[in-house]
């Protein structure tokens, strides 16, 4: 894998919000970053590539649009990745972690409403026949920005 | 649920946005032809969402874990209830959280209320950061426990609009 040199890390930090809404966004960011824009559209691919970039597209509200839960599971860890490779299956599953906890498997699940997302976690516990703690949002405190990238 | 018209338009706009655009020249031109509107009203649909707030953000997506913040920690608090919403918001305030929501408890087994993220770039800064947060909102006594990752399976985007496809959820 190559480093990143100083226009990939100016890539990564300073269009995480607010991408310019016009035809040809990749222009605006070209001249921010002094490069062509094929230059910036052959390395948001690649960055893509690399899996330093999720995607181009936005976060959304949490409550706003759609329905959504934080999801904790109690696995064996011999079990784990077979049980996190059955939960990604699903359309709509996020932020799959493995974590230091006896609820040690965490994800996200989205999904349009919230009868599609009841039936997502049914299905999930009658593949894995697991249980599935349900912890939805109730009250956010936190205005996500993206946040400033330190190098060093 | 059954959609049509603008609700329809817009549900499977959302569901581009949160896949990704394709990465090309003139990514909003290629979405309103898979949608089979004008480009420009997917840009003002796109505007519309932002100044309702439904768009937190859009633009590059980060994994933070590949640009070197490997030490995600979920912390969790047993916070009172009349003062959850007071430490919550002092607690997004901090640079660190990049996250802050509270939750439900889910008694016996997961007495927690309040989760946020930190991100820091090793185990044992992101540790300090809690450290920082304890003795900033006087958290000493309040039980809580702090969850590293240790593998990610999967990180991409949520799933509330409708696929490209149309066959919204598997």
């Amino acid at each position: 894998m190559q480093v990143l040199d100083t226009i990939d890390k100016h890539l990564l930090n300073d269009f995480q919000q607010e991408f310019p809404l016009q035809s040809r966004p990749y222009q605006h960011l070209g001249q921010r970053l002094g490069i062509s824009e094929e230059e910036v559209i052959s390395r948001v691919g690649r960055l893509q590539d690399e899996g330093y970039i999720s995607r181009v597209g936005a976060v959304f509200t949490p409550g706003k649009v759609g329905a959504s839960v934080l999801a904790a599971m109690e696995v064996a860890p011999q079990e784990i990745e077979n049980v996190a490779s059955i939960i990604n299956e699903f359309d709509g599953v996020n932020h799959n972690y493995e974590r230091e906890h006896a609820f040690n498997l965490w994800f996200v699940v989205t999904a349009p409403d919230e009868a599609s997302l009841a039936a997502i976690l049914a299905s999930m516990r009658e593949k894995t026949g697991l249980d599935i703690m349900e912890l939805p949002l109730l009250e956010p405190f936190h205005l996500d920005l993206g946040f400033e990238l330190q190098w060093n | 649920m059954e959609l049509a018209g603008d609700d329809l338009f817009r549900m499977r706009l959302i569901g581009w946005l949160s896949r990704g655009l394709p990465v090309s020249a003139t990514p909003y031109e290629d979405i309103a032809r898979n949608l089979g509107c004008n480009e420009v009203d997917v840009l003002n649909a796109i505007q519309e969402l932002r100044e309702q707030n439904i768009i937190k953000r859009d633009g590059i997506i980060v994994r933070h874990g590949k640009v070197g913040y490997h030490a995600n920690a979920m912390c969790v608090w047993d916070i009172p209830d009349a003062s959850v919403a007071d430490i919550g918001r002092k607690m997004a305030a901090f640079e660190f959280v990049t996250l802050c929501y509270r939750r439900p408890r889910k008694l016996p087994k997961w007495p927690y209320n309040l989760f946020c993220m930190v991100h820091g770039k090793s185990r044992d800064k992101t540790l300090g950061f809690v450290e920082e947060l304890v003795q900033a909102l006087e958290l000493e006594d309040t039980p809580r426990d702090i969850l590293f990752s240790t593998r990610g399976f999967k990180q991409l985007g949520a799933n509330y609009g409708i696929s490209p496809t149309g066959t919204g959820v598997a």
